[in-house]
Order: structure tokens, then sequence, then C-alpha cells
């Protein structure tokens, strides 16, 4: 029988350890077990015939390790191939009566993904699609994704099943004792994510004993609407007498497993440490049990790579704020490509306390796909938000929902057609929480019955692709009352039928209500109290508004969605009384320390680091300052006295930074008037072109030098860190840069900036390079024909300021 | 490592001995103010109170993102032909050969805080500079603390059954390779067990991972 079939009505038996039996028939350390499917046959059909023989259902092939980074491809083929046979053999052999099936096992290729690591995403994906084809090949019934510790490595694999087979998968992950993967996924977020991607079966397995993954099961039962699976380890190990012995016994196991199979678990069977003696306590404990039937749960859910978010309960706030429309400096950003600005915006709004960052990086000129792609992942390596992946372009949100670690919103659908025959595919595939518009091909209905009509359209073309409702959320459209004062009625109108008739989640871009009026923050935020009122599920908003922020707080308070009022109350006491707000960026401080003198508050500011003062002494100084004035009679000097202090160590290196991430706030304010006013922010000094060389991929001391670079004016253009040899001469050459920085932690990438220096001499001859870094000293700088090696930022400075002299 | 330390010190040990790694997570190190300074780049000594404060501030942000773990491999020691010790990696290395001397037994660790650290400074590189610098100090104090911790638990425990433990030795460290990593992480299981892993050039992710070697003299 089909194992999907099968498993509709009865509990699935999975097999035990494989990794600690075969030390014990004499595997040696070091030596990969994948090898055994041809060297030693026989032990592994005898320890599979005895999983089949004690009531496994299925066994998973001898393939965890099997993968083209650790195996030739011919080698690889053939390994899988034995892997299959010695299963199929095993099963041939043992008398049990149960069904049987054997499944491709596929364990983590063992590399850190970026940004954390430096593995491509993509790489993951096909290294995994190899050992996916050779199992369907060699006639796998199913695939067994196990004990993963990271989401993105898990979303590669669990895609490159799904785009190279029509195979059931089984997808389990290994959570540490705090309840979490590795890098940090709670097991609602495995669920958004997993359940998007139609994984067929979801669980945990691994690294704990059933008693310790308890919390984590009953985790995945309150959000699956798949069956869920457990493959715990027999407790935890320790040494006797140089063997290693589990602390749970096969009794005590299978009577704990027991417990959480009444409880829902589906699948079940046993990770390290556990033997035949297990799966057979635990088949005969379970025959007591009646499975607890799969429901489906409503819980709508979208997922970053370390949470889920729930829609549906409390409101849910969506920063609008990365998004071009209306926004000059945010286009001029867009067009400079300076991304740390796109994610200062959303880390901002994090800190402002929104759950998810709507992502809107549409500009006519730009290269839409390619730029959404950089800013999702980029954004995902530096925040934990969920993103809202706002495009209409379908090539652009194919490519961000790929990279993208976690189950996204997704904006958006409406009810055209032609809209809903792109947007569904592409969420079926990934995985989506929809935003659906109540627009269709007639346009937007004024009247709230006809944008109900819509959305049920949209609902059942959406059911056609397996979406389901849950996976919608509804914008039915927020119309200013400026032009139709019956506007916000119809609107509030929809928002309660689709919430409370058809059961869908809603959510609003609120401000629209109040375009073509004064003070638009009163209309707004009063029309969001309303709709929150009649169900709307989330707005997409500015979490900068004090107002909306006033009502979606003291909402939460007022609807028991709060406990204590403690949100509230530790949002009371962050608002800014408005007379300490004003003394913050007016009138003369005090100074701080006695003996220390400072030529203005803003030098000061910058010296002492304080990003806040300075960027409000700067707004202030600017009305009436020349941006120009303000960086060469204020922030240049005030950098310099940090800088000659540093030189001298009478300050150190987390002084010199603050002082430079608070010069960095001034110039910030800088760029937002030159936006507003049009113009060029600043003089810029020669073009400076750094990276850290191939292979290396810790820049924290690059993205250091690049800072005090900036703050000194230099044109300076990252390239970032891992940069093959090629495209940093690339880089120079479109610039004619004068002067290239190269940054190498280990001694293992020295030789890449070697050959990187190599490359430069031959093709841009005129560049001067400098090198830094942890292990360079002067004598290694001159043995790869660097320039200059510098010590530290302020020497590169240096270094800079001397090239630019000799270039006039 | 009871075990293997009692038949150690008492030279009954079998030559080829080699247990089977062990895994122990820890769930608090006691933190090292000065070291975390140092690393971050201000001497101790003449540290600006902001400085500590900014130290302070980073550990009670990240300090939830964080664990603990060490998995060690207690093994005899033997030597070769040439003289040299004989581990889970090939490179002979003088100067390992001389830290091991009279050693016969060791102990291999890897230890890693994981990679919430990494988080953030990848989060504040692009926003925040200082602040990075600040959390790369720490982070490089918590996984020295927590080697620290597991080392003078060896250290003592050692010396309970009259072994003295050499200081520790690591990868990368004078004339033994970075290169070996692979073998010495593979030897421990740690990718798998402990998710650190090496890129192809040889560095481990999560950063703030250590590897080391002790080496297990038996006193007269």
């Amino acid at each position: 029988m089909n194992i999907l079939e099968y498993m509709k009505n009865h509990f699935l038996f999975l097999d035990g350890g494989m990794g600690t039996l075969l030390q014990e028939a004499g595997l040696k350390p070091g030596e990969l077990p994948e090898r055994w499917n041809v060297t030693h046959p026989g032990e592994i059909i005898r320890i599979q015939k005895g999983y089949f023989d004690a009531g496994s259902n299925i066994i998973l092939a001898n393939t965890f390790g099997a993968n083209s980074l650790k195996f030739e491809e011919d080698e690889l083929r053939s390994l899988i191939l034995a892997a299959f046979d010695n299963a199929k053999k095993a099963k041939e052999s043992s008398l049990g009566t149960q069904e049987k099936y054997i499944a491709l096992d596929i364990g983590p290729i063992g590399k850190l993904l970026k940004p954390y690591g430096d593995y491509e995403f993509e790489d993951a994906v096909s290294v995994y699609a190899k050992t996916v084809r050779i199992g369907v090949e060699a006639g796998a019934d199913l695939i067994f994704i196990e004990t993963m510790n990271d989401s993105y490595d898990t979303k590669a694999a669990l895609l490159a099943a799904k785009e190279n087979s029509d195979l059931p998968v089984f997808v389990s992950n290994a959570y540490g004792s705090d309840g979490k993967l590795m890098t940090g996924a709670s097991p609602a977020a495995m669920v958004a994510m997993l359940e998007g991607m139609h994984a067929d079966a979801i669980g945990a397995n691994c690294s704990l004993g059933p008693d310790q993954l308890i919390g984590v099961v009953e985790e995945y039962l309150k959000y699956a609407s798949v069956p869920v699976l457990l493959k715990p380890n027999a407790g935890l190990p320790r040494t006797e007498n140089g063997k290693t012995v589990y602390d749970v016994s096969p009794k005590d196991f299978a009577s704990s497993v027991s417990k959480l199979l009444q409880k829902g678990v589906r699948i079940a069977g046993g990770c390290c440490g556990t033997t035949q003696d297990f799966i057979k306590e635990l088949t005969t404990a379970a025959a007591k049990i009646e499975p607890v039937p799969v429901v489906k749960n409503e819980i709508s859910l979208v997922s970053s790579y370390t949470h889920a978010v729930e829609f549906g309960t409390s409101p849910v706030l969506i920063g609008e704020r990365i998004n071009p429309t209306g926004k000059k400096r945010f286009q001029q950003a867009l067009r400079e490509r300076d991304i740390d600005y796109i994610l200062s915006e959303g880390l901002k709004q994090q800190d402002a306390g929104v759950q998810l960052l709507d992502v809107n990086v549409g500009l006519p000129e730009i290269d839409e796909p390619e730029l959404l792609e950089t800013v999702v992942k980029e954004l995902q390596a530096v925040s934990d938000c969920p993103l809202n992946i706002d495009t209409t372009d379908l090539a652009a949100m194919e490519r961000a929902l790929r990279c993208y670690n976690g189950k996204a919103m997704v904006n958006s659908v409406n009810g055209k057609e032609e809209v809903m025959e792109g947007v569904f595919p592409l969420v079926a595939k990934y995985g989506g929480f929809v935003v659906a518009l109540t627009l269709d091909e007639g346009g937007i209905p004024s009247d709230a019955e006809t944008r109900v009509e819509i959305a049920k359209k949209i609902i059942a073309k959406a059911a056609e692709y397996g979406i389901e409702k849950k996976d919608l959320i509804f914008d039915p459209l927020a119309m200013t009352i400026s032009a139709d004062t019956t506007a916000a009625l119809s609107t509030m109108k929809a928002v309660h039928d689709i919430r409370y008739d058809l059961g869908v989640n809603t959510s609003l871009g609120v401000s629209n209500v109040s375009f073509g009026l004064p003070t638009r923050n009163i209309v707004t935020s009063t029309f969001f109290a309303l709709c929150l009122e009649e169900g709307l599920s989330a707005a997409i908003m500015n979490p900068y508004s004090v107002e909306m922020m006033n009502v979606y707080h003291a909402f939460k308070a007022l609807h028991n969605l709060d406990e204590n009022c403690m949100d509230y109350i530790e949002y009371a006491s962050s608002i800014p009384a408005p007379a300490a707000a004003v003394s913050q960026t007016t009138g003369t401080p005090a100074p701080e320390s006695g003996s220390k003198t400072y030529d203005s508050p803003l030098q000061e500011a910058i010296i002492r680091g304080r990003k806040e003062k300075t960027a409000a002494l700067a707004r202030e100084l600017l009305k009436d300052t020349k941006p120009i004035e303000l960086i060469q009679k204020e922030v240049i000097p005030a950098l310099n006295i940090v800088g000659e202090d540093f030189e001298k160590k009478k300050v150190y290196l987390p002084q010199l930074l603050m002082a430079a991430d608070a010069a960095k706030a001034a110039f910030e304010e800088v760029k937002i008037l030159m936006a507003k006013e049009g113009g060029d922010s600043a003089p810029s000094r020669c073009a400076f072109v750094i990276a850290t060389v191939h292979g290396d991929i810790h820049d924290i001391g690059k993205n250091i030098v690049k800072l005090i670079l900036e703050n000194y004016g230099f044109a300076v253009t990252d390239l970032g860190k891992d940069v093959p040899e090629q495209t940093v001469v690339d880089a120079v050459v479109k610039l004619h840069a004068p002067l290239v920085g190269l940054s190498a932690l280990m001694t293992t990438t020295v030789p890449a900036m070697e050959e990187t220096i190599k490359l430069l001499r031959k093709e841009a001859p005129w560049a001067k390079v400098c090198v830094g870094g942890a292990v360079l000293t002067q004598e290694y700088a001159d043995q790869i024909g660097a320039d200059r090696y510098c010590r530290d930022a302020m020497e590169t400075v240096r270094y800079a300021e001397e090239v630019e002299a000799g270039l006039s | 490592m009871r075990e293997f330390l009692e038949k150690l010190g008492a030279g009954i040990l079998e030559e080829s001995y080699r247990a089977v790694p062990v895994y122990k997570e820890y769930e608090t190190v006691d933190f090292n103010l000065p070291e975390a300074l140092r690393y971050a780049g201000m001497p101790a000594h003449s540290a600006p109170e902001a400085g500590e404060k900014a130290v302070l501030e980073a550990l009670e942000e990240i300090g939830g993102s964080l664990f603990y773990k060490v998995g060690f491999l207690c093994m005899s020691l033997q030597w070769d032909e040439e003289g040299f010790p004989v581990l889970p990696f090939a490179q002979h290395s003088k100067l390992l050969k001389k830290n091991l001397k009279g050693c016969s037994g060791v102990i291999l660790f890897a230890a890693t805080v994981g990679p919430g650290v990494d988080r953030y400074i990848r989060r504040y590189e692009r926003s925040e500079v200082s602040k990075a610098a600040i959390l790369q100090g720490l982070g490089a104090e918590r996984v020295e603390s927590l080697c620290n911790l597991f080392n003078n638990e060896v250290r003592e425990e050692a010396a309970e059954y009259r072994l003295k433990a050499h200081p520790r030795f690591s990868p990368g460290f004078g004339d033994l390779p970075i290169s070996v990593q692979k073998e010495f992480l593979g030897s421990l299981d740690a990718t798998r067990r402990m998710g650190i892993t090496l890129s192809d050039s040889y560095l481990m992710a999560p950063s703030k991972s250590v590897t080391a070697i002790i080496g297990l003299e038996r006193l007269a």
C-alpha cells in the first residue's frame, strides 16, 4: 500500500540507531559508514533485518552522509544503490508481516550556509539534489530528511527533494535542550516553513531523549496539520568501561514514546543508542494504543529563521518603511545600492515594535529581481523579523521566496485571473501567507458586498492550487474619505464580513484613509482603532507614528490581549515626556566631564560617541549651516581629535568606533537634507575599493576600516567578504580606483590575497594596494607584494591621504 | 573521563585506548570582564567606564542566544617511529611534540558558544560597528572562558589521579597547521553533534569555537 494511504489510519514505526550499531560492529572512528554498504553489506542487512523483525515499517537506507561533498559522483551512486540493495534484502528476508518501506536517508551536508558560514544556499540545494536523484533511481519509497539543525539547510534539502522527485518527504530536525535548533528556529517556525513547502510529515530526532523532547513535540502537535514524527535518542550518553551507554532502557523508552503517541504523534522510532530491543518494546506497547486522528488546524503563521508570528489572535504590525514610494532618501539609497541604509530602516522599525517588515524595492530604473533577492538575503542576515515580500514583479517574487529562510508573507495577489495564475503557483511551491487585495478586472468596488464576493472568488481559486484559506489574508483596501466620505464605512464593513463571515484574516494599509486631509495622523489612527474593533488582524503601517502605536498598545490592553497590561506599561514608560524631548535637541547641555573642554556641543557628542544626540544636534545646526561647513568645521575636527587620541593610545578601538558611528549619524542627516533638496550629499575624496579576500568570511576588521574611511570622506566601494580575485580587479578597473584595501584573517587565505594583488598588478597597475588583518605583518605584506601594511583603520586613513596627495 | 583518568593515572590504560566522544553542555560560564575588555581592544586597567558599560550591556543583550557546548575525546598517547605523538591527524608539529613531552594520554576537545553571537555581530556590523567590535570581544571571552572552565575541570580531576595536565594546544598555533581541523573535528563528530562546521579555508563556523589538545602526564 502507498505509504501516504497507509499512514492515514495507522502508526508508522521507524527504525532505531544505525551509527552506534555500526561502531559496535567495528566501524572505526573517522571511517565513513556509507562505505560499509559495499564493504560490509552483511552487517548492514543484519541490522536492518533486525529492525524489520522488531516491527519497523520504515528502514532508513544507510545513506545519511551520502552526498557529493563527501564522495566522488561514481562512488556516491554506487554507495546509494548498494544501500538500497541491502535494505531490500533485509526487507525480503524479514518474517515481519507489517507494511514495509525503505527511505532515502538524508542528513546535513556539514556546511553552515551563508551568512553565518561560507556555503551558498543554491549550492546546498544542488548537493542534496544529486543524492535525491540517485535515491529515486534506487527505488526509494520516501525521502527522510533528518538531524537537521539549521532551518536554511533544511529548506535546501526539502526544496531539492521536491524539485527532483514526487516521493513523500518526511522532515525531522534536531533540537537542543533549549527547545530550538542550533541556529535558533523554534518548532512553530519549522512547522510553518515545512508545511508551506508541503512536507508530508514533520518532527524531531536525535540530540535528546524522549522525555526531554516533550515540549518540542507538544509545540509540533499544536501547530501541525500533517502527521508528527519523533525519533529520539535513548536518553543521554556516558562512557562506561570504554563503551558508550545511554541512560534510558528499552522499556522506559517505549513507555515515554507511547505517552507521546497518545498525545498525537503518529510516526515513531529511535535514534542514537536505540536498538532492535527499543523498537520491539515500542511496537509492542503501541499495539494497545489507538492513533489520534491528524486534524488540519486553522492557525495562520508566517516565520523567520527563528520564530513564527501568528495571525488572528493579537493584531500584527507590519512596518511599511522599506518602500521607495514618496521617500526621496530611500529612492536615493536604492539607486546608490546603499544596502546599509535599507537594513537600518528595517532594524529601526523592529526596534520600534513591528513584528514583520514589508520589503518593497521597486523603482522603474533598477533590476528588481536581483535587488529584492539581495535585500531579502541581507535583511535576514541582520534581523529575525519575518518579511512581507512586496512586489508585483513575479520574477522578483520567486527569487525572494526561494532564498527566504522561513515562510514569508507575500504582498500581493488580487482577484484578477492573470495575477492569481502568476502568484499562486509560487506560493504553492515555496509556501507563503498571501495578502489578497479585494479588487479584480472591474477595479476596486466601492461597496463592501462586492469586495466580499471577490474574496470568495480568490479563496476558491487558491484552493485549486492547494492553498488553504488560513494562508490568505485579505486587504479590503482603505480609500480616502476626502474623496468619498462613505469609503471608510465600506472598508470597515468589508473587514468585518471577511473576518467573521468568511473566517479569514484581514490586513490594511490604513494610512490611505486620510489622504488629502490635514493632520492625517488623527484620522488614520482613529480609523485603525475602528478597524481593529471590526476584527482587523494586521496593519501595514508607520511604526514611528506615536498615534498609531498608542492605538495598538491600548487596543491590546483593552481587549485582554496583554496580560496584566505589562506590554502597555512597558510601552508607556518608553514614551519620552514632551519636555524632555525638547531639551535633547536645544539648549546648551551641561558639560559632562569636568576637565575636558570641547569646541562645540556637536563635537563633544561625536567624540563621546553619542549617536542620537549627534543626529539631533546636526539636524538642528543644518537649519542654518551649510552641509559642507558642518562637515568641515564640526565633524572632521571631532574625528581628528579622536583619531589622534587613538594613535597616541589615549583612547581605544571601541571609542574610536563609537565616535565614527556618531559621525555617521551626522552624515546621515546631511544625506537626508540633500535628498530633499537635491544635489550631491558631500564632496567625495578618491575612490577606495575594499574587500575581504576569497575564502575568508570574517570581515569585521574590514568593516571597521570602511567606516572610518567613509567618515574621512573617501568614496568606499565595499565588495564584502569571500570576494573572488577577479571581482576585486573588475571593480578597481571600472572605478579606476587609485586605492585598494584587502583584508585576511587567516594564514590560509593570505595566498588568495597574494593572487588578488598579482592580478591587480596586471590589470590595474595604477592601483596602490594596502593590506591588513590579524595574521599580517609588514614582512608578510612585502612578501606578497602589497604596497603597504596598515596596522589599523587610522593607518589606512593616513595611507589613503598620502596616496591621494600624490595624485594631484 | 574519570575512568580514563583513573586508569591513566594508575598506568594501566590500554595502549590503544580511544573512547568515543562525549558531549556536555554548561548552563552558565562565569564572566570575565577584564578579558572581554581586552579582546574588545581595551586594556582592562584603563578601560573607560563607557567601555565596561557597553560590554555588560552587550552581554545582557545576547546572553540568551548563547549556549556552552564542549565535546571531548579521551585517548592514550602513543609515539611514532620519528618520535612524534600519534593523534587523529597526520601532520607532525615540533611544538606540539614538545608540549606533549612526557604525556601518556590526551584529551582532544572542541568548544563552542553557538552561532548566536555571530548573528548579532553580523547585525551590528551593518548598523553600529562599535557594538560589533564589543560583541567580537565578548564572544572571544565567552568561548575562552568556556575552554578555561573545561580545562580546569580536567586539570582538577587529573590531579586527583596524580596526573599533570599540560597547557592546552590549538591547531593553527605555531607549526601545527590549521588544516588539521578537518580530522580534528571529524574525530569528535563535531559537525553533527555540536554544529561546528569547517569552510574550505578551514575557518570554523560558528566563529566562536575553539579546538585544543590537553596532554596528561603521570607524576612520579
